[in-house]
Protein backbone atom coordinates (compact mmCIF):
# COMPACT_ATOMS: atom_id res chain seq x y z
CA UNK A 1 0.00 0.00 0.00
CA UNK A 2 1.09 3.41 -0.56
CA UNK A 3 2.00 6.29 1.36
CA UNK A 4 -0.37 8.32 -0.09
CA UNK A 5 -3.30 5.33 0.96
CA UNK A 6 -1.53 5.56 4.54
CA UNK A 7 -2.33 9.09 4.85
CA UNK A 8 -5.69 8.77 3.41
CA UNK A 9 -6.44 6.06 5.99
CA UNK A 10 -5.42 8.16 8.71
CA UNK A 11 -6.73 10.77 7.90
CA UNK A 12 -10.57 9.17 7.38
CA UNK A 13 -9.77 7.25 10.64
CA UNK A 14 -9.41 10.39 11.96
CA UNK A 15 -12.35 11.85 10.86
CA UNK A 16 -14.18 8.66 12.04
CA UNK A 17 -13.48 9.05 15.75
CA UNK A 18 -14.08 12.97 16.12
CA UNK A 19 -17.53 12.56 14.54
CA UNK A 20 -17.89 9.18 17.28
CA UNK A 21 -16.42 11.08 19.94
CA UNK A 22 -17.97 14.14 19.81
CA UNK A 23 -21.35 13.07 19.00
CA UNK A 24 -20.98 10.43 21.86
CA UNK A 25 -20.27 13.29 24.47
CA UNK A 26 -23.25 15.71 23.01
CA UNK A 27 -25.83 12.38 23.01
CA UNK A 28 -24.63 11.18 26.24
CA UNK A 29 -25.15 14.56 27.92
CA UNK A 30 -28.84 14.88 26.75
CA UNK A 31 -29.45 10.92 26.89
CA UNK A 32 -28.51 10.12 30.01
CA UNK A 33 -30.68 12.65 31.62
CA UNK A 34 -33.30 11.54 28.88
CA UNK A 35 -32.66 7.51 30.14
CA UNK A 36 -33.19 8.62 34.20
CA UNK A 37 -36.67 10.33 32.72
CA UNK A 38 -38.01 7.60 31.33
CA UNK A 39 -37.65 5.55 34.15
CA UNK A 40 -38.41 7.70 37.15
CA UNK A 41 -41.13 9.40 35.60
CA UNK A 42 -43.20 5.78 35.03
CA UNK A 43 -45.94 4.86 37.25
CA UNK A 44 -44.94 4.42 41.04
CA UNK A 45 -42.15 5.95 40.78
CA UNK A 46 -40.12 8.87 42.28
CA UNK A 47 -40.92 11.48 40.13
CA UNK A 48 -44.10 9.83 38.83
CA UNK A 49 -45.15 12.24 35.85
CA UNK A 50 -47.44 9.60 33.25
CA UNK A 51 -48.10 12.17 30.60
CA UNK A 52 -44.32 13.09 30.57
CA UNK A 53 -43.26 9.75 30.88
CA UNK A 54 -45.89 8.94 27.36
CA UNK A 55 -44.13 11.93 25.45
CA UNK A 56 -40.55 11.06 26.14
CA UNK A 57 -41.73 7.59 25.11
CA UNK A 58 -42.93 8.67 21.85
CA UNK A 59 -40.56 11.05 20.62
CA UNK A 60 -37.62 8.44 21.44
CA UNK A 61 -40.02 5.71 19.63
CA UNK A 62 -40.61 8.31 16.57
CA UNK A 63 -36.71 9.24 16.15
CA UNK A 64 -35.50 5.43 16.35
CA UNK A 65 -38.00 4.35 13.46
CA UNK A 66 -36.18 6.79 11.29
CA UNK A 67 -33.66 4.93 9.39
CA UNK A 68 -30.14 6.81 10.12
CA UNK A 69 -29.66 7.73 6.29
CA UNK A 70 -32.80 9.20 6.06
CA UNK A 71 -32.88 11.14 9.37
CA UNK A 72 -29.53 12.39 8.07
CA UNK A 73 -30.67 13.83 5.29
CA UNK A 74 -34.52 14.77 6.34
CA UNK A 75 -33.40 16.93 9.52
CA UNK A 76 -30.42 18.81 6.72
CA UNK A 77 -32.31 22.11 7.41
CA UNK A 78 -31.53 21.81 11.12
CA UNK A 79 -27.96 20.84 11.11
CA UNK A 80 -27.61 23.92 9.03
CA UNK A 81 -29.20 25.81 11.90
CA UNK A 82 -26.84 24.06 14.18
CA UNK A 83 -23.23 23.81 12.41
CA UNK A 84 -23.52 26.37 10.40
CA UNK A 85 -23.13 24.08 7.40
CA UNK A 86 -25.02 20.98 6.06
CA UNK A 87 -21.93 19.37 4.47
CA UNK A 88 -18.89 17.97 6.15
CA UNK A 89 -17.69 16.10 9.09
CA UNK A 90 -18.92 18.76 11.55
CA UNK A 91 -22.32 18.80 9.61
CA UNK A 92 -22.64 14.88 10.20
CA UNK A 93 -22.03 14.79 13.75
CA UNK A 94 -25.41 16.72 14.23
CA UNK A 95 -27.92 13.81 12.73
CA UNK A 96 -25.44 11.20 14.46
CA UNK A 97 -25.82 12.96 17.88
CA UNK A 98 -29.68 12.96 17.25
CA UNK A 99 -29.70 9.61 16.17
CA UNK A 100 -27.64 8.50 19.35
CA UNK A 101 -29.93 10.38 21.86
CA UNK A 102 -32.64 8.31 22.09
CA UNK A 103 -31.12 4.88 21.80
CA UNK A 104 -28.46 6.15 24.84
CA UNK A 105 -32.00 7.19 26.34
CA UNK A 106 -33.48 3.36 26.09
CA UNK A 107 -30.24 2.15 26.76
CA UNK A 108 -29.90 3.54 29.89
CA UNK A 109 -33.39 3.06 30.65
CA UNK A 110 -32.75 -0.95 30.58
CA UNK A 111 -29.54 -0.17 32.50
CA UNK A 112 -31.34 1.78 35.71
CA UNK A 113 -34.03 -0.75 35.54
CA UNK A 114 -31.74 -3.39 36.77
CA UNK A 115 -31.77 -1.59 39.80
CA UNK A 116 -33.70 -3.08 42.52
CA UNK A 117 -36.44 -1.08 43.41
CA UNK A 118 -35.69 -1.77 47.15
CA UNK A 119 -32.94 -0.07 47.04
CA UNK A 120 -34.39 3.23 46.14
CA UNK A 121 -37.21 2.08 48.98
CA UNK A 122 -34.29 2.30 51.61
CA UNK A 123 -33.02 5.40 51.07
CA UNK A 124 -36.76 6.96 50.37
CA UNK A 125 -36.91 5.52 54.19
CA UNK A 126 -33.74 7.64 54.74
CA UNK A 127 -35.26 10.73 53.86
CA UNK A 128 -33.57 11.18 50.21
CA UNK A 129 -35.00 13.59 47.89
CA UNK A 130 -35.99 12.17 44.28
CA UNK A 131 -32.52 13.83 42.88
CA UNK A 132 -30.34 12.42 45.44
CA UNK A 133 -31.80 9.01 44.98
CA UNK A 134 -31.55 9.36 41.21
CA UNK A 135 -27.20 10.69 41.87
CA UNK A 136 -26.56 8.03 44.91
CA UNK A 137 -28.30 4.83 44.15
CA UNK A 138 -29.93 4.52 41.05
CA UNK A 139 -26.39 6.01 38.38
CA UNK A 140 -23.61 4.35 40.75
CA UNK A 141 -25.74 1.22 40.95
CA UNK A 142 -26.20 1.15 37.38
CA UNK A 143 -23.11 2.31 36.48
CA UNK A 144 -21.65 -0.90 35.12
CA UNK A 145 -24.84 -1.71 33.23
CA UNK A 146 -24.87 1.78 32.04
CA UNK A 147 -21.20 1.64 30.71
CA UNK A 148 -21.89 -1.85 28.99
CA UNK A 149 -25.12 -0.05 27.03
CA UNK A 150 -22.76 3.43 26.18
CA UNK A 151 -20.61 0.66 24.69
CA UNK A 152 -22.83 -0.61 22.20
CA UNK A 153 -24.21 2.85 21.10
CA UNK A 154 -20.68 3.81 20.51
CA UNK A 155 -19.75 0.91 17.89
CA UNK A 156 -23.18 2.22 16.34
CA UNK A 157 -22.25 5.47 16.25
CA UNK A 158 -18.98 3.86 14.34
CA UNK A 159 -21.31 2.28 12.05
CA UNK A 160 -23.66 5.43 11.39
CA UNK A 161 -20.63 7.48 10.94
CA UNK A 162 -19.69 5.39 7.80
CA UNK A 163 -22.71 6.82 5.93
CA UNK A 164 -21.87 10.72 6.80
CA UNK A 165 -19.97 10.31 3.31
CA UNK A 166 -23.58 10.92 1.36
CA UNK A 167 -23.43 14.42 2.72
CA UNK A 168 -19.60 14.86 2.50
CA UNK A 169 -18.88 13.46 6.28
CA UNK A 170 -16.05 11.76 5.24
CA UNK A 171 -14.26 8.97 7.42
CA UNK A 172 -13.70 5.39 7.32
CA UNK A 173 -17.08 4.34 5.65
CA UNK A 174 -16.67 7.17 2.83
CA UNK A 175 -13.03 5.87 2.50
CA UNK A 176 -14.57 2.68 1.85
CA UNK A 177 -17.01 3.38 -0.59
CA UNK A 178 -15.50 6.02 -2.64
CA UNK A 179 -11.54 4.35 -3.08
CA UNK A 180 -12.80 1.13 -2.74
CA UNK A 181 -16.12 0.63 -4.36
CA UNK A 182 -16.37 3.24 -7.19
CA UNK A 183 -12.80 2.97 -7.63
CA UNK A 184 -12.28 -0.11 -7.77
CA UNK A 185 -9.25 -0.73 -5.11
CA UNK A 186 -10.42 -3.82 -3.28
CA UNK A 187 -6.72 -3.55 -1.20
CA UNK A 188 -8.81 0.02 0.15
CA UNK A 189 -11.87 -1.66 1.19
CA UNK A 190 -9.89 -4.36 2.68
CA UNK A 191 -7.90 -2.05 4.75
CA UNK A 192 -10.70 0.26 5.94
CA UNK A 193 -12.79 -3.12 7.24
CA UNK A 194 -9.62 -4.39 8.85
CA UNK A 195 -8.69 -0.70 10.65
CA UNK A 196 -12.72 -0.56 11.51
CA UNK A 197 -12.82 -4.16 13.05
CA UNK A 198 -9.51 -3.19 15.07
CA UNK A 199 -11.06 0.07 16.56
CA UNK A 200 -14.40 -1.42 17.41
CA UNK A 201 -12.35 -4.07 19.39
CA UNK A 202 -10.28 -1.92 21.08
CA UNK A 203 -13.97 -0.05 22.35
CA UNK A 204 -15.67 -3.27 23.09
CA UNK A 205 -12.41 -4.36 25.29
CA UNK A 206 -12.31 -1.01 26.99
CA UNK A 207 -16.29 -0.85 27.79
CA UNK A 208 -15.78 -4.42 29.06
CA UNK A 209 -12.61 -3.70 31.28
CA UNK A 210 -14.64 -0.98 32.39
CA UNK A 211 -18.12 -2.38 33.37
CA UNK A 212 -16.01 -4.82 35.15
CA UNK A 213 -14.31 -2.74 37.21
CA UNK A 214 -16.99 -0.89 38.32
CA UNK A 215 -19.15 -4.35 38.76
CA UNK A 216 -18.99 -4.69 42.51
CA UNK A 217 -21.79 -7.39 42.84
CA UNK B 1 -45.49 6.60 70.15
CA UNK B 2 -46.81 5.31 66.96
CA UNK B 3 -51.10 5.65 66.46
CA UNK B 4 -52.42 4.07 63.39
CA UNK B 5 -56.03 5.15 62.98
CA UNK B 6 -58.44 3.87 60.79
CA UNK B 7 -55.72 2.74 58.01
CA UNK B 8 -56.99 1.72 54.97
CA UNK B 9 -55.53 0.05 51.89
CA UNK B 10 -57.08 -0.40 48.63
CA UNK B 11 -54.92 -1.20 45.37
CA UNK B 12 -56.39 -0.97 42.27
CA UNK B 13 -56.09 -4.47 40.68
CA UNK B 14 -56.46 -5.72 37.06
CA UNK B 15 -60.31 -6.86 38.71
CA UNK B 16 -61.51 -4.01 40.58
CA UNK B 17 -60.19 -2.82 43.56
CA UNK B 18 -58.44 -4.79 46.46
CA UNK B 19 -58.48 -4.46 50.12
CA UNK B 20 -55.19 -4.72 51.56
CA UNK B 21 -56.10 -3.33 54.82
CA UNK B 22 -59.19 -2.68 56.46
CA UNK B 23 -60.04 -0.26 59.60
CA UNK B 24 -56.53 -1.01 61.25
CA UNK B 25 -56.54 0.77 64.75
CA UNK B 26 -53.06 0.18 66.49
CA UNK B 27 -51.37 2.10 69.16
CA UNK B 28 -47.50 1.53 69.72
CA UNK B 29 -46.07 2.58 73.01
CA UNK B 30 -42.78 4.37 73.25
CA UNK B 31 -40.19 1.90 74.37
CA UNK B 32 -42.03 -1.05 72.91
CA UNK B 33 -41.29 -4.19 70.79
CA UNK B 34 -44.53 -4.33 68.92
CA UNK B 35 -44.67 -7.74 66.63
CA UNK B 36 -47.36 -8.14 64.11
CA UNK B 37 -47.66 -11.73 62.53
CA UNK B 38 -49.47 -12.96 59.66
CA UNK B 39 -49.47 -15.42 56.31
CA UNK B 40 -47.75 -13.97 53.25
CA UNK B 41 -50.08 -11.95 51.99
CA UNK B 42 -52.14 -10.89 54.97
CA UNK B 43 -51.01 -7.11 54.52
CA UNK B 44 -48.33 -7.23 57.33
CA UNK B 45 -45.62 -5.84 54.88
CA UNK B 46 -47.80 -3.29 53.80
CA UNK B 47 -49.18 -2.40 57.21
CA UNK B 48 -45.65 -1.65 58.49
CA UNK B 49 -44.93 0.04 55.20
CA UNK B 50 -47.73 2.32 56.38
CA UNK B 51 -45.91 3.74 59.15
CA UNK B 52 -42.87 5.58 57.54
CA UNK B 53 -45.40 6.01 54.35
CA UNK B 54 -43.75 3.80 51.65
CA UNK B 55 -47.41 2.54 50.98
CA UNK B 56 -49.66 5.83 51.56
CA UNK B 57 -52.81 4.65 53.15
CA UNK B 58 -55.86 5.66 51.08
CA UNK B 59 -57.83 6.30 54.50
CA UNK B 60 -56.69 6.62 57.93
CA UNK B 61 -53.99 8.20 59.76
CA UNK B 62 -50.39 7.72 61.17
CA UNK B 63 -48.97 9.83 63.97
CA UNK B 64 -45.26 8.76 64.85
CA UNK B 65 -44.21 11.02 67.53
CA UNK B 66 -46.76 13.30 67.75
CA UNK B 67 -46.84 14.37 63.74
CA UNK B 68 -49.53 13.31 61.77
CA UNK B 69 -47.40 11.73 58.99
CA UNK B 70 -50.63 11.72 56.21
CA UNK B 71 -50.78 15.51 56.73
CA UNK B 72 -47.38 16.53 55.63
CA UNK B 73 -46.63 17.71 52.49
CA UNK B 74 -42.99 15.91 51.20
CA UNK B 75 -40.12 17.70 52.24
CA UNK B 76 -41.68 17.59 56.21
CA UNK B 77 -42.29 13.55 55.45
CA UNK B 78 -38.72 13.56 54.54
CA UNK B 79 -37.63 15.44 57.71
CA UNK B 80 -39.68 12.70 60.09
CA UNK B 81 -38.73 9.61 57.94
CA UNK B 82 -35.05 10.28 59.36
CA UNK B 83 -36.70 9.63 62.56
CA UNK B 84 -37.61 6.40 61.48
CA UNK B 85 -35.25 3.49 61.03
CA UNK B 86 -36.12 0.68 58.53
CA UNK B 87 -34.83 -2.60 58.08
CA UNK B 88 -35.27 -5.10 55.22
CA UNK B 89 -35.71 -8.73 54.53
CA UNK B 90 -33.09 -8.71 51.07
CA UNK B 91 -31.48 -5.83 53.14
CA UNK B 92 -31.17 -3.14 50.29
CA UNK B 93 -27.81 -2.13 50.83
CA UNK B 94 -25.72 -0.05 47.89
CA UNK B 95 -23.96 -3.20 46.29
CA UNK B 96 -21.73 0.25 44.52
CA UNK B 97 -20.80 1.10 48.06
CA UNK B 98 -18.61 0.05 50.53
CA UNK B 99 -19.98 -0.89 54.31
CA UNK B 100 -18.71 2.23 55.23
CA UNK B 101 -20.40 4.29 52.34
CA UNK B 102 -23.66 2.33 53.24
CA UNK B 103 -23.74 3.40 56.54
CA UNK B 104 -22.61 6.33 55.83
CA UNK B 105 -25.32 7.19 52.95
CA UNK B 106 -28.18 9.00 54.83
CA UNK B 107 -25.53 11.33 56.75
CA UNK B 108 -24.33 12.20 53.92
CA UNK B 109 -27.95 13.25 52.46
CA UNK B 110 -27.69 16.22 55.16
CA UNK B 111 -24.25 17.24 54.48
CA UNK B 112 -22.69 15.96 57.26
CA UNK B 113 -18.61 16.89 56.75
CA UNK B 114 -16.63 14.17 56.49
CA UNK B 115 -14.99 13.74 60.23
CA UNK B 116 -18.35 13.80 61.78
CA UNK B 117 -19.58 11.35 59.19
CA UNK B 118 -16.64 9.12 60.31
CA UNK B 119 -16.57 9.61 63.80
CA UNK B 120 -20.03 8.47 63.71
CA UNK B 121 -19.77 5.42 60.91
CA UNK B 122 -16.92 3.96 63.37
CA UNK B 123 -19.19 3.55 66.29
CA UNK B 124 -21.93 2.62 64.53
CA UNK B 125 -19.87 -0.24 62.70
CA UNK B 126 -18.64 -1.30 66.43
CA UNK B 127 -21.91 -1.11 67.71
CA UNK B 128 -23.13 -3.81 65.13
CA UNK B 129 -19.51 -5.36 65.57
CA UNK B 130 -18.81 -5.20 61.89
CA UNK B 131 -15.55 -2.73 62.76
CA UNK B 132 -13.43 -5.32 60.11
CA UNK B 133 -15.54 -5.18 57.32
CA UNK B 134 -15.68 -1.39 56.97
CA UNK B 135 -14.25 -1.16 53.55
CA UNK B 136 -15.56 -4.60 51.80
CA UNK B 137 -18.59 -4.56 49.76
CA UNK B 138 -21.83 -6.43 50.70
CA UNK B 139 -21.59 -9.14 48.18
CA UNK B 140 -18.74 -10.27 50.64
CA UNK B 141 -20.42 -10.39 53.57
CA UNK B 142 -22.79 -13.07 54.89
CA UNK B 143 -26.43 -12.67 55.36
CA UNK B 144 -26.02 -11.76 59.13
CA UNK B 145 -23.65 -9.28 58.29
CA UNK B 146 -25.60 -7.28 55.54
CA UNK B 147 -28.09 -7.31 58.02
CA UNK B 148 -25.98 -5.43 60.61
CA UNK B 149 -24.92 -3.05 58.12
CA UNK B 150 -28.76 -2.41 57.53
CA UNK B 151 -29.49 -2.11 60.92
CA UNK B 152 -26.68 0.58 61.69
CA UNK B 153 -27.33 2.59 58.36
CA UNK B 154 -31.32 2.65 59.57
CA UNK B 155 -29.62 3.75 63.01
CA UNK B 156 -27.74 6.51 61.78
CA UNK B 157 -29.55 9.33 61.71
CA UNK B 158 -30.91 8.34 65.45
CA UNK B 159 -33.88 7.76 64.81
CA UNK B 160 -36.56 6.84 67.73
CA UNK B 161 -38.59 4.42 65.81
CA UNK B 162 -37.31 0.69 64.15
CA UNK B 163 -39.12 -1.07 61.60
CA UNK B 164 -38.25 -4.19 60.56
CA UNK B 165 -40.68 -5.91 57.81
CA UNK B 166 -39.14 -9.39 57.49
CA UNK B 167 -35.80 -8.71 58.72
CA UNK B 168 -34.85 -12.15 59.39
CA UNK B 169 -36.69 -13.79 56.85
CA UNK B 170 -33.82 -14.56 55.05
CA UNK B 171 -31.57 -15.33 57.83
CA UNK B 172 -30.50 -19.08 59.46
CA UNK B 173 -31.90 -20.11 62.82
CA UNK B 174 -28.61 -19.04 64.31
CA UNK B 175 -28.24 -15.85 62.24
CA UNK B 176 -31.74 -14.58 63.47
CA UNK B 177 -31.28 -15.19 66.83
CA UNK B 178 -28.16 -13.22 66.73
CA UNK B 179 -29.75 -10.32 65.43
CA UNK B 180 -32.77 -10.64 66.98
CA UNK B 181 -30.38 -9.93 70.42
CA UNK B 182 -28.95 -7.10 68.24
CA UNK B 183 -32.26 -5.84 67.84
CA UNK B 184 -33.66 -6.17 71.30
CA UNK B 185 -30.17 -4.78 72.96
CA UNK B 186 -30.29 -1.88 70.59
CA UNK B 187 -33.80 -0.82 71.93
CA UNK B 188 -32.80 -1.46 75.94
CA UNK B 189 -29.68 0.72 75.41
CA UNK B 190 -31.15 3.66 72.60
CA UNK B 191 -34.91 3.21 74.44
CA UNK B 192 -36.02 2.73 70.50
CA UNK B 193 -39.98 1.67 69.63
CA UNK B 194 -39.37 -1.37 67.17
CA UNK B 195 -41.82 -2.72 65.24
CA UNK B 196 -41.59 -6.26 63.76
CA UNK B 197 -43.07 -7.41 60.88
CA UNK B 198 -42.78 -11.53 60.50
CA UNK B 199 -43.96 -14.68 59.67
CA UNK B 200 -42.35 -16.32 62.36
CA UNK B 201 -43.62 -17.11 65.59
CA UNK B 202 -40.05 -17.30 67.21
CA UNK B 203 -39.07 -13.95 66.40
CA UNK B 204 -42.30 -12.63 68.49
CA UNK B 205 -42.05 -14.94 71.32
CA UNK B 206 -38.51 -13.99 71.25
CA UNK B 207 -38.07 -10.37 71.59
CA UNK B 208 -42.03 -9.18 71.20
CA UNK B 209 -44.19 -7.29 74.32
CA UNK B 210 -47.12 -7.24 72.16
CA UNK B 211 -48.19 -8.71 69.40
CA UNK B 212 -50.94 -8.37 66.24
CA UNK B 213 -52.15 -10.80 64.66
CA UNK B 214 -53.55 -10.01 61.34
CA UNK B 215 -55.61 -12.23 58.49
CA UNK B 216 -56.85 -10.81 55.17
CA UNK B 217 -56.01 -7.23 56.09
CA UNK B 218 -57.61 -7.20 59.49
CA UNK B 219 -56.15 -7.60 63.18
CA UNK B 220 -57.75 -10.68 64.44
CA UNK B 221 -56.24 -10.42 67.66
CA UNK B 222 -53.99 -8.12 69.44
CA UNK B 223 -52.26 -8.10 73.17
CA UNK B 224 -49.70 -9.23 75.14
CA UNK B 225 -47.90 -11.79 73.88
CA UNK B 226 -47.99 -13.95 77.27
CA UNK B 227 -51.62 -13.20 76.81
CA UNK B 228 -52.03 -13.97 73.31
CA UNK B 229 -49.82 -17.40 73.62
CA UNK B 230 -51.44 -18.70 76.52
CA UNK B 231 -54.86 -17.66 75.54
CA UNK B 232 -55.29 -17.63 71.32
CA UNK B 233 -58.65 -17.13 70.58
CA UNK B 234 -58.67 -17.29 66.54
CA UNK B 235 -57.59 -20.85 64.62
CA UNK B 236 -54.99 -19.30 62.67
CA UNK B 237 -53.45 -17.81 65.89
CA UNK B 238 -53.79 -21.45 67.34
CA UNK B 239 -51.62 -22.38 64.66
CA UNK B 240 -48.94 -19.96 64.32
CA UNK B 241 -48.52 -20.82 68.37
CA UNK B 242 -48.45 -24.58 67.94
CA UNK B 243 -45.12 -23.90 65.52
CA UNK B 244 -43.34 -22.76 68.58
CA UNK B 245 -45.52 -24.88 70.82
CA UNK B 246 -46.70 -28.57 69.73
CA UNK B 247 -49.97 -29.13 70.95
CA UNK B 248 -49.41 -32.39 69.00
CA UNK B 249 -50.43 -35.73 71.56
CA UNK B 250 -47.05 -38.01 71.74
CA UNK B 251 -47.04 -40.78 69.23
CA UNK B 252 -48.80 -43.40 71.82
CA UNK B 253 -52.05 -41.79 72.13
CA UNK B 254 -52.47 -40.04 68.67
CA UNK B 255 -54.45 -43.17 66.74
CA UNK B 256 -56.17 -43.95 69.87
CA UNK B 257 -60.36 -42.88 70.75
CA UNK B 258 -60.29 -40.33 73.37
CA UNK B 259 -63.33 -40.95 75.19
CA UNK B 260 -65.16 -37.57 77.42
CA UNK B 261 -65.71 -39.86 80.00
CA UNK B 262 -63.78 -42.20 82.40
CA UNK B 263 -64.05 -46.06 81.92
CA UNK B 264 -62.18 -48.67 83.51
CA UNK B 265 -58.35 -48.69 83.42
CA UNK B 266 -58.61 -45.15 81.46
CA UNK B 267 -56.38 -41.85 82.65
CA UNK B 268 -57.55 -38.85 81.82
CA UNK B 269 -55.03 -36.94 79.78
CA UNK B 270 -54.27 -33.00 81.13
CA UNK B 271 -51.93 -30.05 79.16
CA UNK B 272 -50.78 -27.92 81.71
CA UNK B 273 -49.18 -24.47 81.25
CA UNK B 274 -46.70 -23.10 83.95
CA UNK B 275 -46.22 -19.14 83.41
CA UNK B 276 -43.68 -17.12 85.19
CA UNK B 277 -44.01 -17.23 88.93
CA UNK B 278 -46.22 -20.41 89.07
CA UNK B 279 -43.25 -21.99 87.05
CA UNK B 280 -41.57 -22.71 90.54
CA UNK B 281 -44.82 -24.31 92.30
CA UNK B 282 -43.82 -28.18 92.99
CA UNK B 283 -47.70 -28.87 91.41
CA UNK B 284 -46.80 -32.21 90.24
CA UNK B 285 -45.39 -33.31 94.15
CA UNK B 286 -48.26 -31.69 95.80
CA UNK B 287 -50.65 -33.62 93.50
CA UNK B 288 -49.33 -37.05 94.16
CA UNK B 289 -48.77 -36.59 98.11
CA UNK B 290 -52.65 -35.32 98.51
CA UNK B 291 -54.43 -37.38 96.45
CA UNK B 292 -54.60 -41.59 95.43
CA UNK B 293 -53.59 -40.96 92.14
CA UNK B 294 -51.05 -42.01 89.53
CA UNK B 295 -49.00 -38.88 87.45
CA UNK B 296 -47.63 -39.56 84.46
CA UNK B 297 -45.62 -37.07 82.53
CA UNK B 298 -45.64 -37.96 78.64
CA UNK B 299 -44.29 -34.78 77.18
CA UNK B 300 -42.45 -31.56 78.84
CA UNK B 301 -40.94 -28.63 77.60
CA UNK B 302 -39.44 -25.42 79.28
CA UNK B 303 -39.01 -21.89 77.29
CA UNK B 304 -39.53 -18.38 77.36
CA UNK B 305 -41.60 -15.90 76.34
CA UNK B 306 -39.20 -12.45 76.30
CA UNK B 307 -38.25 -13.17 79.25
CA UNK B 308 -40.52 -14.74 81.10
CA UNK B 309 -40.31 -18.42 81.30
CA UNK B 310 -43.12 -21.19 81.00
CA UNK B 311 -43.46 -24.40 81.19
CA UNK B 312 -46.05 -27.43 79.41
CA UNK B 313 -46.32 -30.17 80.38
CA UNK B 314 -48.90 -33.15 79.61
CA UNK B 315 -49.66 -35.45 82.10
CA UNK B 316 -51.86 -38.37 82.50
CA UNK B 317 -53.60 -38.62 85.59
CA UNK B 318 -54.84 -42.18 86.66
CA UNK B 319 -57.18 -43.29 89.58
CA UNK B 320 -61.00 -43.68 90.81
CA UNK B 321 -63.05 -41.39 89.13
CA UNK B 322 -63.60 -39.50 92.43
CA UNK B 323 -59.91 -39.14 93.12
CA UNK B 324 -59.32 -37.93 89.74
CA UNK B 325 -62.09 -35.04 90.04
CA UNK B 326 -60.59 -33.94 93.54
CA UNK B 327 -57.10 -33.78 91.76
CA UNK B 328 -58.47 -31.18 89.17
CA UNK B 329 -60.05 -29.69 91.53
CA UNK B 330 -56.51 -29.10 93.08
CA UNK B 331 -55.20 -28.14 90.09
CA UNK B 332 -58.05 -25.58 89.08
CA UNK B 333 -57.14 -23.85 92.67
CA UNK B 334 -53.40 -23.58 91.51
CA UNK B 335 -52.10 -20.47 89.29
CA UNK B 336 -52.09 -22.39 85.72
CA UNK B 337 -53.23 -23.03 82.47
CA UNK B 338 -55.52 -26.56 82.37
CA UNK B 339 -56.17 -28.11 79.04
CA UNK B 340 -58.34 -31.11 79.27
CA UNK B 341 -58.10 -33.32 76.52
CA UNK B 342 -59.83 -36.93 77.32
CA UNK B 343 -59.62 -39.94 78.89
CA UNK B 344 -57.45 -42.62 77.39
CA UNK B 345 -55.91 -46.41 77.47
Amino acid sequence: MSAEMVDLLLKALGETIRMVVVSMIAATIAGVPLGVLLVTTARGQILECLPLNRVLAGIVNAVRSVPFIILMVAIIPFTRLVAGTSIGTTAAMVPLTIASIPLIGRQVETALKEVPYGLVEAALALGATPMQIIRRVYVPEAMPGIIAQLTTVVITLVGESAMAGAIGGGGLGDLAIRYGYQRFRPEVMLATILVLIILVQLIQFAGNRLAKQLNKK
Amino acid sequence: MIELSHIEKVYDGPDGPVTALRNIDISIDRGEIFGIIGLSGAGKSTLIRCINLLERPTGGRVVVDGQDLTAMPPSELRKARKKIGMIFQHFNLLSSATVYENVAFPLRLDNMPENEVREKVEKLLHLVSLDDKTNQYPSQLSGGQKQRVGIARALASEPQVLLCDEATSALDPQTTKAILALIRDINRELGLTVVVVTHEMNVIKDICDRVAVIENGVITEMGPVLEVFTKPQRPMTKEFISVVMSNELPVAFRDQEISPTPFPGSKLLVRLTFLGESADEPVIAGLIRQYPVEVSILYGNIDHIKDTPYGRLLVGIEGTPEAVEQAMAYLRARDLEIEVIGYVR
